[in-house]
């Protein structure tokens, strides 16, 4: 544990990603203390540029744009981190019990796996929502169901290599049951690429809910970042900045959570570590 | 729906509606309809637009596949291009500006760079058009028409590519420098070769493999991509009009673009496979 975070230690770029990401998680934690009441709320005179009254001004409808900054921050990190675990903990399952069992069973659950992935994402994103309706809930079923056959893919791989090894026999020799030696053996032993790729994935399911609020498709009574861009939108001629503003959240949120992924990988993986 | 929407259907109207369109049958039968009509591609009827999904799918594909194979060559030739340069000068500032180039651009929302680029290059600065494929009312030919739709090409494709670019740089760096730790790149140094000629002649074909591949997998993104990118430039392809039939719940339209997506993600894949043995002869399409 400690010569882990010497290594992460080391890499600058994942330190800064994670002081970042940690400044993010403060706003989005103390957001309603420091804007109490609903980010919707009319806060003064519309359209009034940053760095007057209000830091970072008002939108088309007198809205301020810190406020519904910081609290969308909770929504882009609750979906983000939300969608991941639901998406991690089904991939293992299936990943798990494909690469475990191998033979008919691998072949159908795999099947099934690249069904989900031949389909666009964003697309099935979109249309998952469509039908679902614009809620909390859908958005992060729709963002769980594109996400997940990676981790599937993953996990099996990692079984598949795992299961002919020593002390999987060993187990098996002992008489464990099946479910035992997967979770309390195998898992924890493939923990590690699982992490990275969990890290990343929660980069990426933001940048999709982001699109989504972007193109109103999410519960419109929720502040999130992209409907903070889609709203400005319409005024991008005489207000640029009420665009650019959520937009720099969520691509420094979205950075900062891919350098400490990219740092994890090279500190939980030292033998990748390029020369 | 529509009729709903009018506010002027009694109920036994309704139920007559839904009588003559098979909705009162089970679900089952109306998904074994459904597939049946796909089989024979058969993807219904949009009211909405009074014309057959596939009639107004065909419409709109021209645009969306001009958009993205000037993205797929720009974001593919460029990514190739800035790996290698990456690679080449490994730990230099090169490398560093490069790397973190594509660190940002992968972390960066399609839909806001689109906005962002359309503030500096077209209200700011006022050098291309906002929106569109073509100007309206101009009616251009020839030489002329072909300029125009570039022009409006430019912002768009731009922005769809600067993402996928950054995907490919770095996919590139990273597999041009697992090759150069291989044993033949060692027999070719031993042999004299100069490192131009063996990042050209040996390595770069064995790193293409990769990208190749995950410019297959990303089709299906692309798509998704488009929908947004479509809808932020105004450009009339299949995105947008997965987006207006996404509002106007016309669902007919929106399952056949999806399906067709689907279709489409499948041939690229299967063209992939072709391009493989194209760049390893050792791979047969089997």
């Amino acid at each position: 544990m400690a010569a882990f975070f010497r290594r992460f230690r080391r890499n600058r770029a994942a330190v800064l990603g994670l002081m970042l990401l940690a400044t993010v998680t403060c706003v989005a934690l103390t957001a309603p203390w420091l804007y109490p009441g609903s980010p919707f709320r009319l806060a003064g005179q519309p359209l009034s540029p940053p760095l007057g009254t209000f830091p970072l001004g008002t939108d088309t409808l007198g809205r301020d744009v810190a406020a519904g900054v910081a609290h969308g921050a909770r929504t882009s990190l609750l979906i983000g981190l939300l969608a991941t675990a639901i998406a991690v903990a089904a991939g293992s399952v299936f990943g798990g019990f494909a690469g475990f069992y191998g033979g008919a069973v691998d072949d159908l659950l795999m099947r099934v796996t690249e069904f989900f992935q031949t389909i666009p994402s964003f697309l099935f994103a979109i249309v998952l929502v469509a039908v679902l309706g614009s809620s909390l809930k859908s958005t992060v079923i729709a963002i769980t169901v594109v996400s997940w056959p990676a981790v599937a893919r993953l996990v099996r791989g990692e079984f598949l290599a795992m299961r002919r090894r020593e002390f999987v026999q060993a187990c098996v020799g002992l008489g464990m049951r099946d479910a035992r030696i997967i979770f309390r053996h195998i898992l924890p032993n493939c923990l590690a690429p699982i992490i990275v790729l969990g890290s990343l994935m929660v980069a990426t399911a933001i940048l999709i809910e982001s699109g989504l609020s972007f193109l109103g498709l999410t519960d419109p009574n929720v502040m999130s970042w992209g409907f903070q861009v889609g709203a400005g939108r319409g005024v991008l001629r005489a207000a640029w900045w009420l665009c650019a503003i959520p937009g720099v959240a969520i691509l420094l949120t979205v950075l900062a959570i891919n350098l400490v992924g990219e740092g994890l990988n090279d500190a939980l993986n030292p033998r990748l570590r390029r020369g | 729906m529509l009729a709903g929407e009018a506010g002027s259907a009694t109920p036994e109207y309704m139920a007559q509606l839904r009588a003559k369109f098979g909705l009162d049958r089970p679900l089952w039968l109306q998904l074994a309809a459904y597939a049946k009509n796909i089989l024979v591609l058969d993807l219904g009827y949009s009211f909405r637009h009074d014309q057959p999904v596939l009639t107004l799918i065909l419409h709109r594909l021209g645009p969306t596949l001009l958009l993205m194979t000037t993205t797929l060559v720009v974001s593919v030739g460029l990514g190739v291009a800035l790996g290698l340069l990456a690679a080449t000068g490994l730990n230099s500032w090169r490398d560093t500006l490069i790397s973190i180039f594509a660190l940002v651009s992968y972390a960066t929302p399609l839909f806001w760079l689109g906005l962002m680029l359309i503030v500096l290059f077209s209200i700011r600065l006022g050098w291309l058009p906002t929106s569109g494929m073509e100007t309206i009312g101009a009616f251009t030919q020839g030489w002329a028409r072909v300029v125009d739709v570039g022009r409006h090409l430019i912002l768009p494709a731009g922005t769809l590519s600067l993402f996928y670019m950054a995907l490919y740089t770095r996919l590139m760096r990273a597999s041009l420098l697992e090759q150069a730790g291989m044993d033949y790149v060692t027999t070719a140094r031993a042999k004299g070769l100069s490192e131009r000629h063996i990042v050209f002649a040996h390595t770069l074909r064995n790193a293409l493999l990769p990208v190749v591949t995950m410019a297959g997998v990303q089709t299906g993104g692309l798509l998704g991509g488009s929908v947004i990118v479509e809808t932020v430039f105004g450009w009339p392809g299949l995105g947008l009009l997965a987006f207006q039939s996404l509002f106007a719940r016309d669902l007919n339209l929106l399952l056949g673009i999806f399906f067709l997506s689907a279709c489409t993600v499948i041939a690229v894949n299967l063209a992939v496979d072709v391009i493989y043995t194209l760049l390893d002869p050792r791979i047969e399409v089997g």
